[in-house]
């Protein structure tokens, strides 16, 4: 048996069939993968994220250290909620992991991935050195994400009046803290929603506050192509240490100025993003097959420049037909899928597929 | 009701055989089968008048989790296929014993069916 959120008994309660996902018992869907996505994308769902790990940073250097430690820069993060994401990168360029920052009032709450929680509390751990700077994981704490239209709407009518309007008001990328609780409009799912960071001893009391409320459970399963139409990048798949931030569509996150914030791996990444633009490095597209079949992560792709590969695809349930995340050769023009034998056409598109419930592609 | 009706035959492979009146072998995937693969998203189903043989895969079913493999559990000719699946293969994990169903198959050798197991059996084999 795997570790369990504080949410285990309320998983099974509501007929999840749990699977093993990094060592947790966590629930892969509840019954239809394809009705959960839907539910996020047209009313409201809950994820129980618990499994992921929250550190906070917090010392007189926790800004100095961040800015050294993350491609994207903290100074961005003006007023306490605020939130970005980054990439975590080693000195080769490679990602250890991506993750989202939030400034707090204390310094800084960081959710990194469950599956590399060891090598980056490890990362973190090491690269303190040289700053006051405290850096504690909060195993104790629970995650729920609740999206969908009418997510906000949902989880502002359990609050206090004044904490709902506070919630109201939140932007995207920025967060609210009513400590212990801290709510932010953060997730992954590309529909407004919330996640909301609060001890475990209050996660099974808000669980059925939301389910009584007509929002549904959500498992993993729906979590994945959610993010996927989304065309969020999945740590392990999208990306890893042997890949660049560069080769996977993370440029966004890379913040390139100040020219003299010195971060860990911009002398590689500097270098990667020359080698790009001359032809040489992979990037990380979209890819969409309108006729019948299925993309799968490790499918060869074939282009006019050369071989590649998807990193991640699947059957996308908003657009009824498969889309993938594929790492291929800079400028290709065409494009096939090596699907269980068959080369088969498929379209080049942005990483983008869906937002909102709708489709954002041509 | 229990996920394995008396009625049928299994597969190893995780299909079922419904003998009709005239003998001939209707095929589909179990209720563990379905179960197993998660929403189905694509079915890719024989052509009618295709011989098959025993333990020889002649459909594809792709679910959100992954593409697999249908064997036809017995050798004979498709003599008819399921063609509300393209439309509607969601009926494969509603309905997987009746409107669920995939082909079917004039037997060229009915002892192929003692190979089979019976529901007491499968329901073992699916715990294993």
């Amino acid at each position: 048996m795997g570790k369990q959120t504080a949410l285990y008994q309320q998983h099974i309660d509501a007929g999840a069939k749990m699977v093993d996902f990094a060592g947790w018992d966590m629930p892969i869907n509840y019954g239809s993968q394809i009705e959960e996505h839907n539910a996020v994308r047209g009313d409201a769902g809950v994820f129980d994220v618990s499994h992921m790990t929250v550190v906070d940073v917090s010392g007189r250097d926790a800004t100095e250290y961040l800015r050294h430690l993350l491609a994207n820069d903290v100074a961005k993060l003006d007023v306490p909620g605020r939130a970005l994401y980054s990439g975590m990168l080693n000195e080769d360029g490679g990602v250890i992991d991506d993750l989202i920052v939030y400034r707090m009032s204390f310094g800084y709450r960081v959710v990194v991935n469950c599956a590399t929680r060891m090598k980056d509390l490890a990362w973190m751990a090491q690269q303190t050195s040289g700053y006051s700077v405290s850096v504690e994981e909060r195993p104790r704490l629970a995650i729920l994400a609740v999206h969908g239209p009418n997510s906000i709407d949902k989880v502002t009518a359990l609050l206090p009046a004044e904490q709902a309007d506070a919630v109201r008001q939140l932007g995207n990328f920025r967060g609210v803290e009513f400590d212990p609780w801290f709510i932010a409009r953060t997730g992954y799912t590309g529909e407004k929603g919330l996640e909301l960071i609060i001890p475990e001893t209050d996660a099974l009391t808000l669980w059925v506050k939301l389910l009584s409320s007509g929002v549904r459970p959500i498992g993993l399963g729906a979590r994945d192509t959610l993010r996927l139409e989304a065309g969020m990048n999945l740590y392990g798949h999208d990306m890893d240490e042997s890949v660049s931030p560069i080769a996977a569509n993370m440029e966004f996150s890379v913040a390139w100025r100040p020219e003299d914030r010195d971060f860990v791996g911009r002398t590689a990444i500097t270098e990667h993003r020359k080698q790009q633009q001359a032809g040489k490095l992979p990037c990380l597209t979209g890819l969409v097959l309108e006729q019948r079949g299925v993309l799968r992560e490790g499918q060869k792709v074939v282009t006019d420049c050369g071989e590649g590969i998807i990193t991640s695809g699947s059957f996308s349930p908003t657009l009824k037909h498969s889309i993938a995340l594929a790492r291929i050769p800079v400028n290709s023009k065409s494009c096939q899928v090596d699907i269980r034998g068959t080369l088969t056409p498929v379209r080049i598109v942005k990483p983008n597929f869906v937002r909102f419930g709708k489709k954002i592609f041509d | 009701m229990s996920n394995y009706p008396d009625n049928l035959k299994y597969a190893a492979s995780h299909e079922w055989v419904r003998i009709d009146d005239e003998g001939n072998a209707t095929v589909g995937i179990s209720y563990h089968a379905q179960d197993a693969l998660g929403d189905i998203v694509f079915v890719e189903l024989p052509e009618v008048g295709t011989t098959v043989h025993a333990k020889e895969e002649v459909a594809v079913v792709e679910s959100v989790k992954a593409a697999s493999d249908i064997y036809s559990p017995v050798s004979g000719e498709i003599i008819a296929v399921n063609g509300d699946l393209v439309d509607a293969p969601e009926t494969v994990n509603a309905q997987p014993y009746d409107g669920g169903w995939f082909f079917k198959v004039a037997m060229s050798d009915e002892s192929e069916l003692e190979e089979l197991m019976d529901a007491d059996a499968y329901a073992e084999h699916c715990d294993d």
